[in-house]
């Protein structure tokens, strides 16, 4: 058998786990590691600027690929510095592996150069994490990370490794593990069969049906699935957020996101509902809105991977525990065997009024907003924009405020795993990193990060390790000099006052930034430049573009649900309500 | 109403902690903890009370169950179960006439005195929690000095049981 050093263990490891790309940044207590990765060709690293751009970038890579996303870094500073990022991860329940390096054991509790308790500080925003102790358990614990990272509801988890485990001078035999079992943790795939039947029963009585689907849809691979039933069906579907692209957005039995700042006819439909089917969705408050008013007829059928999910904040009728995939083939072929066919007259009645809500106040049937002209460009029109020159197949991520509602909005997504945010956690500072673990994974394909000048300058020196690695990513900045979700807000709820939210005097020349970092800046202040510069900034096909869009800084993010309110109960501009 | 939660939970370095975190993280409060290696020592067997309707306590229940280190957790309130505490106290006891009604009172609630001093008493009860009380109130105007409780073990009625 094969001796290694614990530092090589870590690498080996993650070879025979699968992983190829590690994103992350060296520093003392991670050296021994770093020193065995130089050593080796098989597992390629990528150095970031900052630690917090080292994990966004994993999980980047992660949502369009499906795989688990690794970063590696150093302790103290180094690790929490990427607690942001395994935040970010956690709340969206993505499968990543963090590795941290910990100062040597004997040290530990010694307020030592560079300690952080890194198990302690992550606690609360992994699904689990480890403390390694001896070089002999690196192979199995690192098993460990990706087993329970990518099973079951999958999320981050930290591998914590004192310095003094990965030392060079002691060679342990190294095995990996051939498959991993654990009294403690065996998550639920397959859904309770009665279950199920009463499931299919209630969806097949409906008269007024919602199909709500969220992430879960798009984490588990079950886009397929979803969209044989729902067409098998008829009924119409709205996404969460999170679950854009799980059933394709031009699809006329598409009827748009739900929630804050879903559509009017999402949001209603769900209001007037009398069963909805939610699968890989979790009922969060930027969906329901005010729980008492919450979808009064609405019998509920609830399909998530983790039972925590299930009434948790809306108590569900018929909760069935399992992945969204075997849950939804098992409901087709019950469906079948069953031989009962949705009410045809009620469906289309109810598909009657859908279409009337979207004809009458649908952001996809009319120009909602004011149209832009000259100098004024409406942040919404950038997003078409950006649509029309990518032919919808763009990856897209996106930072965290208006111009991520917009993209959620008018960039139509057709295929899971294209819409790339944080939708949990909400980061600024996501979407540059995660366009290029995108990137990375797709090299030819279209990435283009939607942001804010607000947002891109939270990781902006990621622009350097865009150079080191050839990503050519396109950055899309709808520039409206000030935090424009904060800005909305003020306008909305404190009569305009603009605390702390606006600084256009002390932006930087964004295309001069850019340029500087060894890329391409554009700047398009007029509208009628729009579709051409687009089109122009995707065509430099090799090169990190930076486009910088001056947009209307008086625009507000609509529909937007009126807080206290039911879910239907929405603004659908600065003048009118439901 | 009361719920108290017993856990068998992987007798390793952190498990424990992550149990008291989630408690904190999700705003539900903990009243009494106690935890010990079982006859199996890789296991602890953990019992803690809590207040809460019947959907916190089966949130409380997933939420833990959900931790990578908990085996098994149930809600001992749901069934019929046996609930115990060990408590110590320490009461001042100088005159004779004091130290007698303590005496009497001890015995009533079917305790021990385990320690003694010309001017204290050191009285050990155990019992569910409500004897407890009982006892403090009973007590608690001839003068306590300490109280240690060790906080609730419990274990379901019958047949059943809690076992890897």
């Amino acid at each position: 058998m094969e001796h290694l050093s614990g530092g090589e263990i870590v690498i080996r490891a993650l070879k025979d786990a699968g992983v190829k790309h590690v994103w992350g940044y060296p520093g003392g207590a991670a050296l021994h590691i770093y020193d065995a990765l130089y050593r080796q060709e098989d597992v390629e690293h990528l150095l970031v600027r900052h630690e917090q751009a080292a994990v966004h970038a994993a999980d980047g890579f992660s949502r369009a690929t499906g795989e688990v996303g690794t970063a590696l870094v150093t302790s103290g500073p180094g690790a929490t510095n990427a607690i942001t990022g395994i935040a970010t991860a956690y709340m969206d329940s993505i499968p990543l592996v963090v590795i941290s390096g910990q100062v040597p054991k004997i040290k530990i509790g010694q307020d030592a150069f560079q300690e952080t308790d890194m198990v302690g500080v992550s606690r609360p925003i992994v699904k689990h994490s480890f403390l390694v102790t001896q070089a002999e358990d690196i192979a199995e614990t690192i098993a460990k990370a990706y087993y329970i990272a990518s099973t079951g509801r999958p999320g981050p988890v930290v591998v914590d490794i004192p310095k003094d485990v990965t030392d060079p001078n002691y060679k342990v035999p190294y095995e990996w593990p051939a498959n991993i079992k654990m009294r403690s943790y065996q998550p639920t795939n397959k859904g309770h069969r009665g279950q199920l039947k009463r499931a299919v029963k209630t969806l097949l009585a409906a008269k007024k049906p919602v199909i709500y689907s969220g992430g879960g849809v798009i984490l588990d691979n079950a886009s397929d699935q979803l969209i044989e039933l729902a067409q098998r069906l008829n009924y119409p579907v709205t996404n969460t957020l999170m679950g854009l692209g799980a059933y394709p957005a031009t699809d006329r039995q598409f009827i748009g996101m739900l929630g804050m700042h879903g559509t009017y006819e999402a949001n209603t439909a769900m209001h007037e509902s009398d069963v909805i089917f939610a699968v890989g969705a979790r009922f969060d408050d930027r969906v329901t809105n005010d729980l008492d008013k919450f979808c009064p007829h609405a019998t509920i059928i609830h399909i998530d991977v983790d039972p925590t999910s299930i009434s948790k904040n809306i108590n569900a009728h018929i909760p069935v525990v399992g992945t969204c995939t075997s849950v939804l083939d098992e409901m087709l072929s019950i469906a079948d065997e069953m031989a009962i066919q949705p009410d045809a007259d009620a469906i289309k009645d109810w598909w009657t009024k859908i279409d009337q809500w979207r004809a009458d106040k649908g952001i996809y049937t009319a120009n909602r907003y004011e149209p832009s002209a000259g100098d004024i460009i409406k942040p919404q029109d950038a997003i078409k924009a950006l649509y029309k020159a990518t032919d919808g197949n763009a990856y897209v991520t996106s930072d965290v405020g208006q111009h991520q509602m917009f993209a959620a909005q008018y960039y139509l997504f057709d295929k899971p795993r294209r819409w790339i945010n944080s939708g949990g956690l909400g980061t600024m500072g996501f979407g540059l990193p995660a366009a290029m673990g995108v990137q990375l994974a797709f090299p030819d394909a279209q990435v283009a990060c939607v942001t804010g000048e607000g947002s891109i300058q939270m990781c902006i020196q990621e622009l350097s390790t865009c150079s080191q690695y050839n990503l050519p990513v396109k950055i899309i900045n709808l520039n409206n000099s000030a935090l424009g979700m904060v800005r909305q807000w003020q306008d909305m709820n404190y009569s305009s006052r603009y605390s702390q939210s606006l600084y256009e005097d002390s932006l930087p020349d964004f295309v001069a930034l850019a340029e500087a970092y060894g890329h391409v800046g554009m700047k398009v202040t007029r509208y009628e430049d729009l579709e051409e510069k687009m089109r122009e900034c995707f065509a430099l096909k090799d090169r990190t573009v930076f486009m910088d869009i001056c947009v209307d800084k008086s625009e507000h993010v609509y529909p937007m649900q009126i807080p206290g309110g039911a879910m239907g109960d929405l603004f659908l501009n600065k003048s009118e309500k439901t | 109403m009361k719920r108290i939660i017993s856990i068998l939970l992987e007798n390793e370095s952190g498990a424990l902690s992550r149990v008291v975190g989630l408690f904190a993280q999700r705003g539900y409060n903990i009243d009494t903890l106690t935890v010990a290696p079982t006859d199996d020592d890789t296991l602890s067997r953990l019992t803690l009370t809590t207040q809460g309707d019947d959907q916190m306590a089966e949130q409380i229940v997933k939420q833990l169950h959900k931790l990578i280190d908990t085996i098994k957790v149930v809600d001992l309130t749901v069934g019929s179960h046996i609930e115990r505490e060990l408590m110590l106290v320490k009461i001042k006891a100088s005159d004779a006439e004091v130290r007698a009604e303590l005496k009497s009172c001890v015995e009533i609630f079917r305790g021990h005195v385990v320690d003694v001093t010309a001017s204290t008493y050191t009285v050990q009860l155990t019992g569910d929690s409500d004897k407890l009380d009982a006892f403090i109130d009973a007590v608690s105007e001839i003068g306590i000095m300490e109280v240690v409780r060790s906080g609730v073990s419990g274990i379901s009625r019958g047949d059943k049981f809690l076992r890897v």
